[in-house]
């Protein structure tokens, strides 16, 4: 079609490291995560999650500590138990693993989360973290229904149990059989009831919410002031004119 | 000369003082308080005074950025991150910036079509017309460099399409390209130098094109909905008839718009940021990563109509050049209607139907255009933009036969409403 794009494409497909996961050809819609950027407790609970579950290997570099001990109402004292001794609260969030290792041991290094909800959108990592299903084929033993050829271990699936792969017989263009995925269901049960992973899960979606812009919830409740200041600034601006002009004809 | 020294002899105070060294009073009389514009303006009269009001926010709020901002590979992102989180304000200016950016173009547009309405461009207004281009051209180019600083991978890898785009040209391409990035892929030296032209450069050169613009304006007067000259019918004094002296009329007239505007501005930058990702794309909140291409490389949305057309035209002879040259083109055209447009009447008011018909083609497949140039070129987009692409210059290279064709209306001696 055009030859600046070919070459990007055939660029890419020669740069793409080992573990990359291609987007696959018909993307499976995200899930609605129902997440609210002003649940405060919600906001808590996923930070407790993250760092239990996360930080061990994610990174949330822009995220000071401080600022989220501010933020999220957390006590300084209890976000101090989760420092390294030489870290401080002024610090971003860093994870201990060393990059270079993890490169070597997952395929990739596991990427740092202060924008991945900006990136994907919070749906999608709702969506991502039940998303899991076994597949042997896959070095860890799992797949992703939202990121085909997930890099990443099944974190969580002490708390999810394990789901298995829904398949439906889709004749393709040409008319031979195809399988496709269509979705997941449970195997084996984990330690949390479906219902509780699901709010699990969606804590940790508002959380990196919450990561990705720390001032969202504040600018939305400024804003509110703010257009309707411009707004009474429009009528009365609107006044003044209709003054100024009733002799015009 | 001597209407300012009388003027200066007047007026008393630091105004007087003033006056008797630079012509403060007779400036302000002359562009602003008799400065005489016609009184039926309307709606589309707003994007002139609107763009100026953006620029004014882009100067402003870019000062702010270029304190906390550092033009390097290695610290551009971060330090986008560190105006969003720990500046003060920091994310207000930011998103002021980044919004700001696309309301110039939404307002560009709006003040572009108003022209062709009205017939703006006509004699004469050509030089006017020209100045506008330029300001146009000038402008697409800070856009392009200013998406380029946060150093996301949609920064990158826009960068490295278009500054490519200058490799096609044959003989000269790949040492032009070189020469443009400083570098031979998109790097340091290619952010530091865009750094450099965004800020200073292009901000000066748009700048003093606003200035001639207005003074050409301010020349040969302002057009109106009606597309007549108001000069013709004046008081015994000399003012025309169907004239307002633009202070204090159009002052709170814009400033009615400019009110109505920054309700609507204030709405997107503390509620839509990110316009679902057509103001600030989401493969930018990825830092800049030489190994690995966003998705699918879309330009920001105010050059898709553009990128569409480059894409649409098809290799031929070996080389891409031909959509380089048709984007090329498609701007260049621009400059010449003044002088394809051959209608007896300037405003649509008074056109015949080929020339709304045309018009509203022209509109269509410039937004249709927009639409295909966000989309991966598959399917369909690619048979429709090649489409619009020719609607799209049919619209100016037809210009002088259609507006001929076309039958006009009367026009009137003296202008009726807005």
């Amino acid at each position: 079609m055009n030859g600046v794009l070919k070459r990007l494409l055939i660029i890419a497909a020669l740069a793409l490291p080992a573990g990359f996961a291609f987007a696959q050809e018909d993307e499976i819609a995200p899930l609605h995560s129902g997440t609210d950027i002003n649940d405060i407790e919600s906001l808590q609970r996923g930070a407790r999650n993250f760092m239990n579950y996360c930080s061990g290997c994610h990174s949330l570099t822009y995220v000071r500590y401080h600022r989220l001990a501010q933020d999220l109402k957390i006590p300084e004292s209890d976000l101090a138990n989760l420092m390294f001794t030489s870290t401080k609260m002024g610090d971003g969030i860093v994870s201990a693993m060393p990059a270079d290792a993890a490169a070597e041991w997952f395929g990739k290094t596991p990427p740092d989360l202060s924008l991945i909800a900006r990136e994907r959108g919070v749906d999608y990592l709702y969506s991502y973290l039940k998303g899991y299903y076994v597949d042997d084929t896959r070095p860890w033993g799992v797949n992703n229904l939202y990121l085909p050829s997930v890099a990443m271990p099944h974190a969580l699936a002490g708390l999810q149990g394990l789901q298995k792969p829904v398949y439906k017989n889709e004749p393709d263009a040409s008319g031979s059989a195809r399988m496709v995925l269509v979705g997941v269901e449970t195997l084996s049960p984990g330690a949390l009831s479906a219902q509780e992973y699901d709010v699990f899960v969606r804590d940790i979606a508002n959380f990196l919410d919450y990561c990705g812009e720390p001032i969202k919830a504040k600018r939305q409740s400024l804003g509110i002031f703010v257009t309707l200041f411009m707004l009474v600034g429009f009528v009365f601006a609107y006044l003044l004119k209709k003054e100024y002009w009733k002799d015009v004809h | 000369m001597a209407a300012a020294h009388e003027s200066a002899g007047s007026s008393k105070g630091l105004i007087g003082w003033i006056d008797q060294r630079f012509p403060l009073t007779a400036l302000w009389r002359s562009q602003v308080s008799e400065y005489y514009a016609p009184k039926n303006f309307n709606f589309w009269y707003y994007f002139g005074s609107l763009a100026l009001l953006v620029l004014v926010n882009q100067v402003v709020t870019g000062i702010f950025l270029a304190m906390n901002y550092k033009p390097s590979s290695v610290e551009a992102f971060a330090s986008i991150e560190y105006i969003m989180r720990d500046v003060s304000w920091g994310w207000l200016i930011r998103y002021m910036h980044s919004t700001g950016a696309s309301a110039f173009f939404i307002v560009i547009y709006l003040h572009m079509f108003r022209a062709l309405l009205y017939g703006s461009h006509r004699k004469p207004r050509e030089l006017l017309w020209i100045f506008g281009c330029l300001l146009f051209l000038v402008l697409m180019a800070e856009g392009f460099m200013g998406y380029v600083l946060p150093w996301g991978n949609m920064s990158f890898w826009g960068a490295q399409v278009i500054t490519s785009l200058f490799g096609s040209i044959p003989v000269i391409g790949g040492g032009l390209v070189d020469w443009i990035r400083g570098d031979y892929v998109v790097a340091d030296a290619t952010l530091n130098r865009f750094f450099a032209l965004h800020v200073a450069a292009l901000p000066l050169a748009l700048i003093f094109l606003v200035i001639a613009h207005l003074m050409a304006l301010h020349e040969v007067g302002s057009n109106n909905p009606d597309g007549i000259d108001i000069h013709k019918h004046n008081d015994p004094q000399g003012r025309p008839l169907d004239g307002v002296p633009f202070h204090p009329y159009y002052t709170v007239k814009d400033l009615v718009g400019a009110m109505g505007f920054l309700v609507l501005f204030c709405g997107v930058i503390f509620f839509a940021p990110t316009f679902g990702g057509l103001f600030l794309e989401s493969p930018n909140f990825e830092p800049a990563n030489v190994l690995q291409t966003p998705p699918h490389i879309a330009p920001v949305w105010y050059f898709t109509p553009f990128y569409a057309m480059l894409r649409a035209v098809p290799s031929f002879a070996g080389t891409q050049v031909w959509g380089v040259l048709v984007m090329g083109a498609s701007i260049l055209v621009l400059f010449f209607v003044p002088w394809l447009d051959r209608s007896p009447v300037a405003s649509i008011r008074y056109r015949g139907p080929i020339y709304k018909i045309m018009l509203t083609i022209f509109v269509i497949s410039f937004t249709t255009l927009g639409l295909c140039g966000l989309k991966a070129p598959a399917g369909i987009f690619p048979t429709v933009a090649k489409v619009c692409t020719i609607l799209y210059f049919a619209f100016f290279l037809l210009m002088p036969w259609y507006t001929r064709l076309d039958r006009a209306k009367p026009v009137p001696e003296r202008v009726t409403g807005p």
